[in-house]
């Protein structure tokens, strides 16, 4: 992902688009906005979860010169560059087509073997209005997809649970939360990946090793990936 | 192979960090002075790429095992080989047995020892640095390790001293805007570049917390998280700004009113808690 441009000319500072003011892209018919970020990066902002994955996709296949970070999230793509980012990426970025994210050959599934005998179970059972062995069957049919990462090396904000199983994070977070612990919060899923203080609501837990620096990839759960959970006793 | 006597306060090991992970949560961490740790092993005739040990107030000693070029650079500690004084920013000989020693710097907070070769670490993901947020790379130095030197060098060192202005306790920072300038009240960018600001103690190498003026919010609700970057001003609903370094978190979940420009981010790292700064556009 890393490439670099050698004698780019820094005096070519982008002017950016207004803060908030969202660009409207005809090609791609898509609310799509360039925010400026420092003089090291663009934030792309557009409507949805699948937008944000075709813009970071199309970046992974083409970067722009010096590209050294893409940093995916809910509603959002930041461009870390080596360099002062020019109109010329502000003009790429707005135009940018989406690209598929991956074709169906190469999309990886993992399921997880989950027990669910979380601290939180019976609570979001009640707050989603389900008895526990309901809820866990609509855990267990869900079809999940990694979204993101961000809170910790490994964590993937899975993506895909039903309406009705959007759940508010603990109003007091837990200053531990172990390690493979699964847990809720808003529209998403999630497991961490080694313990610490964590504001998910706990459902379950599985012995999966989500992170290991020594493993390729690293990552258990990278985006795109599709996650399944199993129930185990 | 040098020989940690006493870490002092904190010290870790540090080169240019792991960027291009960020999508899997790993953050790009470090030396957080990127400057003064690429002017140090520049002082040696290293690969840019090598890591080097950064010293966190002072307090570090350690023994050369054989004979080796080392160079000492940012924070500007006293230093001394076996007792005697040796020259900041330029290239020290240690004799193998040699007693290398920092002092508590009068200004300023990181320095950046730089050994020809580089510090051999194990890297983790490309990169050799200690990333105290994710807790990747290399653990910080304890009383007794030891340290490789690796083969991290290019030419021979040509220079034999840098001219470099210490680091000040009162910098005034150029700050470039945000994304999310619309999430405070337009007075809020006024105040960020108006008022003087104060290091909290709550300061490490994932960000500084600034004690000043209350940054007020635009609108309520909830930002959906997204990446930061080293520099990011960010804003928290208590209105105090977080500006953060090297080692901050991949995302964040309020609204960053405006950016550090790249080449003052090494003045924001030494600032000590007490240390004033400016903001100017």
């Amino acid at each position: 992902m890393v490439r670099r441009r050698r004698g780019f000319r820094r005096s070519r500072r982008c002017a950016v688009a207004d803060h908030g003011g969202m660009e409207r892209d005809a090609s791609a018919e898509v609310r799509r906005a360039v925010l400026p970020y420092g003089d090291r990066g663009l934030l792309v902002e557009v409507a949805d979860l699948a937008a944000v994955a075709g813009i970071r996709a199309a970046l992974e296949r083409a970067p722009l010169p010096g590209q050294l970070d893409l940093v995916p999230a809910a509603r959002t793509l930041l461009v870390v560059l080596d360099r002062a980012p020019a109109e010329s990426d502000l003009a790429r970025l707005k135009r940018l087509e989406p690209a598929a994210p991956t074709t169906d050959a190469d999309v990886r599934t993992v399921e997880l073997a989950v027990v669910f005998d979380g601290p939180d179970l019976s609570e979001v059972a009640a707050l989603t209005r389900r008895s526990v062995p309901a809820l866990v069957e609509a855990l267990t049919t869900a079809e999940l997809t990694v979204a993101f990462g961000g809170f910790a090396p490994g964590f993937g904000y899975l993506a895909g649970l039903p309406d009705d199983l959007h759940t508010p994070r603990r109003t007091t977070p837990r200053t531990r939360v172990p390690a493979g612990a699964v847990g809720l919060a808003g529209p998403f899923a999630g497991v961490y990946p080694r313990s610490s203080p964590g504001g998910w609501q706990l459902v379950g837990r599985t012995d999966a090793v989500l992170f290991d620096a020594e493993r390729e990839p690293p990552a258990l759960l990278t985006p795109g990936t599709r996650v399944r959970f199993r129930e185990v006793r | 192979m040098l020989t940690v006597l006493t870490p002092g306060p904190l010290a870790t090991i540090q080169d240019r960090g792991r960027p291009g992970w960020a999508a899997i949560g790993v953050p790009r961490s470090g030396a957080a002075d990127r400057s003064a740790a690429d002017l140090a092993n520049r002082l040696v005739g290293n690969d840019p790429a090598a890591a080097t040990v950064e010293v966190t107030a002072g307090g570090l000693r350690l023994r050369a095992e054989r004979t080796v070029l080392v160079a000492v650079t940012g924070a500007p500690a006293p230093l001394d080989v076996d007792g005697r004084p040796a020259p900041p920013n330029a290239p020290v000989t240690l004799r193998a047995g040699s007693v290398l020693r920092l002092g508590l710097p009068p200004v300023g907070l990181r320095s950046y020892l730089a050994v020809r070769g580089g510090v051999d670490a194990v890297p983790v993901l490309g990169s050799r640095s200690t990333d105290t947020l994710s807790g990747l790379g290399p653990g910080r130095l304890a009383e007794g390790d030891r340290l490789p030197v690796g083969t991290l060098a290019a030419d021979e060192p040509i220079v034999d001293v840098a001219p470099v202005r210490a680091p000040s306790s009162r910098p005034v920072l150029r700050v470039l805007p945000g994304p999310r300038r619309d999430w405070l009240v337009a007075a809020a960018w006024e105040a960020l570049v108006a008022a003087e600001w104060t290091v909290t103690a709550d300061s490490d190498r994932v960000g500084l917390r600034l004690a000043g003026p209350r940054l007020e919010r635009a609108r309520d609700g909830e930002l959906p998280s997204e990446g930061l970057v080293p520099g990011a001003l960010q804003v928290p609903p208590d209105g105090a700004p977080v500006l953060f370094l090297a080692d901050h978190p991949v995302t964040g979940g309020y609204p960053v009113l405006a950016v550090v420009a790249s080449a003052d981010l090494g003045a924001a790292a030494q600032l000590r808690p007490g240390d004033r700064l400016r903001f100017r556009r």
